[in-house]
């Protein structure tokens, strides 16, 4: 297992956020959380990145990721796209690219890199030289994963990357996913709310209620459980 | 004609300082939200570095640079020692540390090297430049300098990736985690170089105002005048307004009657209060807008 969590339990203050989450993703494997609003999926993954406080094991590549800072974690190869993309809106596409791979030191791999991010994303590279925050939110999303794949991770945490996308750029987006996954052996962790798409794309499904797991299993039995269905993805 | 040159030249000049003293207080701004009120005391416990030294028998370049150096190790020191500690905590404990190590610096540089004024050398002399009686040689040093400095910085930070990573840290910190950047260490670095900064601004302008523990009082509110004028969220725009706070409070000094040398200081917070009624962001600031 490349990611073991068991017990995880996250606290805003004094509030509790999630209730002893366990679950577990494969090398090179695509395992999506799905729940409402507030079931705690955004928190599991910042909960993963040490941007939360935190009870339970955590552990990657056998290593427990619990009281390690943020950075000290996206060291190991774990990259986080957050909600909103957190792109540096100030900052040239190329800069945010530059940023991706700022733990690494190999120059001449880091401009390879960039030019296999513009080769999944010709649209960035049309847009090399202008700030982040001029882009369309579709072209901002774009960034958040290249920028992510600088870092040459081996697994990356997705926060509802369809979020605010027309449905077409979202389908191009999880294209592009699909074939890094398949591609270059990226292990991911996605957030959506939606579901349908998640689980079309994904091999393992989670769904979340108030900071509970109700439920695991593969993504396709997931999908097609008309009780799941009904009740938690509303298709 | 000439008087008018003349004085927009010698207004460049300590213009030179003020735009390094706003620059070194956007630099620690951006980073961590707060005015540095300290920051002239930092300068100018730098300068009594850069004198001991001299006294010493150091040439002046090696204790220019040493002073520096010592400045960069001490600003790290102190963000390390005394701001990292806080830096979660509430506003009002924050101004206190300020001004705690406003008066600790002050206070030990008397107790070091006593409250009476001294003189502090210039390398460049005090001949006018060229014959001419526009500008002294010093003056023209100091524009030098601060103009060397300004560019170097420059280049640091647009050039290089660890200007890169710090220009990411202080602007957005949450996703400069996010790819790995040790935001801790970076502020660190931002307050090392803004003493830095601060220590060449003390040592130009000392053998102006002479050394003593209150030398840069004057000065940093005119950096801070400087700074609000140009915009605090931007570094050239502070260095732009540093050099035209100069300028003004010159030629307000030698044109408007009545100002006269009492009244300069009167227009460095009539600047920063007109700035603020006008245009609160700065003239090259930037308004931040958040999404909500």
């Amino acid at each position: 297992m490349m990611l073991e969590v068991r017990e995880l339990c996250a606290f805003y203050g004094e509030n509790q956020a999630l209730y002893g989450l366990d679950f577990a993703l494969d090398e090179g494997n695509i395992v999506t959380l799905l729940g409402a609003n507030g079931a705690g999926k955004t928190t599991t993954l910042r909960a993963l990145c040490g941007m939360v406080r935190l009870s339970g094991e955590v552990r990657f590549d056998r290593k427990s990721l619990l009281g390690r800072a943020t950075e000290d974690i996206v060291r190991l190869g774990i990259a986080h796209v957050p909600e909103g993309r957190g792109t540096f809106v100030r900052m040239t596409v190329e800069e945010n690219l530059q940023l991706g791979a700022m733990v690494r030191n190999d120059r001449v791999g880091i401009s390879r890199d960039i030019e296999q991010v513009y080769a999944h994303f010709p649209r960035l590279k049309e847009r090399r030289a202008q700030t982040a925050g001029t882009l369309s939110g579709g072209e901002q999303q774009m960034l958040a994963v290249g920028r992510a794949l600088m870092l040459r991770p081996r697994l990356m945490l997705l926060d509802e990357p369809s979020f605010g996308l027309a449905p077409l750029i979202v389908e191009e987006l999880f294209e592009i996913l699909r074939r890094l996954n398949r591609e270059l052996g990226v292990a991911m962790l996605i957030v959506e709310q939606n579901a349908a798409l998640a689980l079309d794309l994904a091999d393992h499904a989670y769904l979340l209620e108030t900071g509970h797991i109700v439920m695991a299993g593969p993504a396709s039995e997931i999908g097609k459980d008309e009780a799941v269905r009904r009740s938690y993805l509303g298709y | 004609m000439e008087l008018l040159l003349q004085q927009v030249l010698a207004g460049l000049a300590t213009g030179a300082i003020y735009a390094s003293m706003a620059l070194a207080v956007v630099m620690i701004y951006q980073a961590i939200d707060h005015l540095n009120f300290a920051q002239g005391e930092m300068a100018m416990f730098s300068t009594f570095l850069a004198w001991q030294m001299l006294q010493w028998g150091w040439p002046y370049w090696a204790a220019f640079i040493g002073s520096v150096a010592l400045s960069f190790v001490g600003g790290i020191a102190i963000e390390r020692v005394l701001f990292k500690p806080i830096q979660n905590a509430p506003i009002l404990s924050q101004l206190a540390a300020f001004i705690a190590l406003y008066g600790i610096l002050n206070s030990s540089a008397g107790w070091i090297w006593d409250f009476n004024i001294k003189t502090f050398p210039t390398p460049f002399g005090s001949a006018p430049l060229f014959g001419e009686r526009l500008i002294g040689t010093h003056q023209a040093g100091m524009i030098g300098v601060t103009l060397l400095m300004l560019c170097l910085l420059y280049l640091f930070f647009r050039g290089s990736r660890l200007g890169l990573a710090m220009r990411a840290a202080a602007t957005n910190p949450e996703s400069a985690r996010l790819v790995g950047i040790r935001v801790g260490w970076m502020i660190a670095l931002g307050w090392g170089m803004s003493a830095a900064v601060g220590a060449v601004a003390g040592m130009l302008i000392a053998p102006v105002v002479f050394l003593e523990p209150n030398m840069m009082l004057g000065v940093l509110l005119y950096g801070f005048a400087g700074a609000v004028l140009g915009g605090l969220s931007s570094p050239g725009g502070a260095v732009a307004g540093g050099f035209a706070v100069g300028v003004i409070e010159n030629l307000a000094g030698t044109f408007i009657p009545y100002v006269g040398r009492e009244l300069k200081l009167t227009i460095a917070l009539v600047v920063i209060v007109a700035v603020l009624m006008v245009k609160p962001s700065g003239v090259f600031g930037r308004t931040v807008v958040s999404r909500v």
